[in-house]
């Protein structure tokens, strides 16, 4: 559908560098990456908004590299929504109709519909709430029958209601068929709502793969964190075991390898219990250092010895297992839980680092 | 009244010194003013001319420099360049310059000697001493006046629109011609208000480049140093009240639209 060739771009203090991507028919297609990764910049060339420094696009077989925006029939939707203020919701919707040779009113109707715009429509955009201005910025990208859906962080100005309502409507236009790329910041829509997945960084693809792929397994420390990999740290692996700086070894699960590199665990996979028993592999006493509520969950920190362990648990967790900040708790997590990543080969035995 | 209320009302009374300055001198003049010779002037024909001649001549440079200095508002808006500051500060010159100088500078340029003058000859018109010369000074003097605000006007319109548009598959002008334009009306008229405002109030650079045939301004200054105050001050009365009625109607159109466009 998609295919990025070495795609690169210029601009005053940023740049998109030899990005090579492809995005298959149908697919829900996401772009990941913290502010500032070049995310949107990325839309806006596939979009032939942005002059291209490097590289070819090819749309269904097409080179659309030097085609002017209104030829490639790619819409975009930004989180802003960029509603026309001098228009009313119906003429915002049937703007591009001005300009298409297929004027399908019926379609129109029916995303009308879709969208439950019908009481909205003589309406200026300046008065509707977030998730109307944004609904009718999807129904005026789709009205023009695109055969490519664009959307920049379609979702985060949103509140929660109208952010699941939307998620259910991109499900269900991608399920009709739409091929869809979406650029997000938060994992979790990646998860609810993606195939695959590039998580950009600095300007650099760092991964691409199988949303589920990329959220177990992230090639290097910035997917890790992006995806929510807390505990992070520098380690050298040997025997069957992680070296942690400070003297922390850890038990893994892959016993052949030896390499130096990183490991990661995420915090919801760190059980956290003030009275865990011995004799599971990698348990750690110390004291419990913050809980900060994050969203439905609370992050727990535990200052162990030698290192800092974060935690994921729910509110029920931390008041049946009596989890209190200055309390001594106790925290562990299965040898299967620990991914290596950046891994690179021992120059020589003293980079061991032994307990 | 809360202390941070009567702050404000402080700040004012502060900025009301400068508001005085401008009320203070014309309110005078209107008071002063002999009433009988400016009913007598109104119906003389160098007056009425004059105040014509200042109203068409401004409005004629205003149009010319809204069909060039749009697009070049739009492109300083849009482009980020090296140079750039540069190119707006050349812009704002005429702002700098004192007006004679102005005048003296486009009397150079279109003098028949100079190759544009000499061109404009050959076509059969004259810069010097026409009508053509005073539009020559106004444009001159009023250009950043239009330019400045319509740069800021366009500022104000989010290229996303622009994008979004493109995408939907309008062309470069239709998105020109049917978003950022309208959006940026509000912004492109109070330029132009304030473009014509200086052009009729011109005064500096058109006497040197044409002073005849006379514009209000250069009338004005005729009475004053043939005949005194005594004459000047009607026509200036009656300048100041064109103008204002200018100005008023304008602004209220301008405002109209805005209310017709914000209506539900």
């Amino acid at each position: 559908m998609i295919e990025l060739e070495g795609l690169s771009i210029d601009l005053p203090g940023f740049s998109l560098e030899s990005l090579t991507l492809s995005v298959e028919e149908g697919e829900f297609f996401m772009v990941v990456g913290p502010s500032g990764a070049g995310k949107t910049l990325l839309l806006e060339a596939i979009a032939g908004l942005r002059p291209i420094a490097a590289g070819r696009i090819r749309i269904r077989g097409t080179d659309v590299t030097t085609l002017l925006p209104e030829k490639r029939k790619v819409a975009l939707v930004y989180q802003d929504y960029a509603l026309f203020p001098h228009m009313t919701v119906e003429e915002n919707i049937r703007w591009g109709l001005h300009f298409s040779s297929d004027r399908d009113t019926r379609h129109v109707e029916g995303l009308v519909r879709l969208l439950k715009l019908e009481s909205l429509l003589g309406r200026s955009p300046t008065t509707l709430s977030g998730g109307e201005q944004q609904r009718v910025a999807l129904a005026r990208a789709l009205a023009v029958k695109p055969s490519l859906l664009l959307l920049d962080e379609p979702l985060s100005a949103l509140d929660p209601r109208f952010r699941e309502e939307l998620q259910d409507y991109l499900g269900l236009i991608n399920r009709e068929g739409m091929t869809i790329v979406m650029v997000t910041h938060d994992f979790g829509e990646v998860l609810s709502l993606g195939h695959r997945v590039a998580v950009l960084h600095g300007g650099t693809l760092q991964q691409v793969g199988d949303v589920r792929e990329v959220f177990r397994e992230p090639v290097n420390r910035q997917v890790a964190e992006f995806v929510g990999m807390k505990n992070i740290f520098p380690a050298t692996v040997k025997g069957g075991r992680a070296f942690l700086e400070g003297g922390v070894s850890l038990v893994l699960e892959d016993c052949g390898e030896e390499c130096r590199g990183f490991i990661g665990i995420r915090p919801e996979d760190v059980i956290l219990d003030s009275s865990l028993p011995d004799g599971f592999a990698n348990t750690f006493s110390g004291r419990v250092a913050s809980i900060v509520p994050r969203g439905m969950a609370f992050e727990v920190v535990l200052q162990a010895d030698g290192f800092q362990l974060t935690g994921r648990t729910l509110s029920s967790t931390i008041l049946s297992r009596d989890i209190r900040i200055g309390q001594p708790c106790r925290a562990c997590f299965s040898p299967e839980v620990i991914h290596v990543f950046e891994k690179s080969a021992i120059q020589n035995l003293t980079e061991v680092l032994q307990p | 009244m809360t202390k941070s209320f009567r702050e404000q009302w402080f700040m004012l009374l502060i900025g009301s010194f400068l508001v005085l300055y401008i009320i203070w001198p014309l309110a005078g003049m209107f008071l002063r003013a002999d009433w009988r010779i400016v009913a007598a002037s109104s119906v003389e024909k160098d007056v009425l001319g004059a105040l014509w001649r200042s109203i068409w001549t401004a409005a004629a440079a205003t149009g010319i420099i809204a069909l060039f200095g749009t697009p070049l508002a739009y492109f300083l808006a849009r482009r980020s360049f090296r140079g750039k500051a540069f190119l707006e500060a050349v812009i704002d010159v005429p702002i700098m310059v004192p007006h004679t100088v102005a005048g003296i500078a486009v009397l150079m340029a279109f003098s028949p000697k100079a190759p544009a003058g000499a061109f404009l000859v050959n076509l059969g018109l004259s810069p010097v001493n026409s009508h053509l010369g005073i539009v020559l000074a106004c444009l001159f003097v009023s250009i950043p006046f239009y330019v400045d605000a319509a740069r800021d006007a366009f500022y104000g319109v989010s290229p996303r629109l622009e994008n979004v548009s493109r995408t939907l598959g309008a062309s470069f002008l239709e998105v020109f011609f049917r978003i950022s334009l309208p959006l940026a009306k509000k912004g492109l008229l109070s330029g132009l208000i304030m473009s014509w405002a200086r052009a009729v109030s011109e005064f500096g650079a058109i006497v040197i480049i044409a002073y005849h045939p006379m514009v209000a301004p250069t009338l004005i200054y005729d009475r004053f140093a043939t005949f005194g105050l005594k004459y000047s001050t009607p026509v200036a009365v009656q300048l100041i009240l064109v103008c204002l009625g200018m100005f008023v109607l304008l602004r209220l159109l301008a405002a109209g639209k805005r209310k017709e466009e914000q209506a539900p």
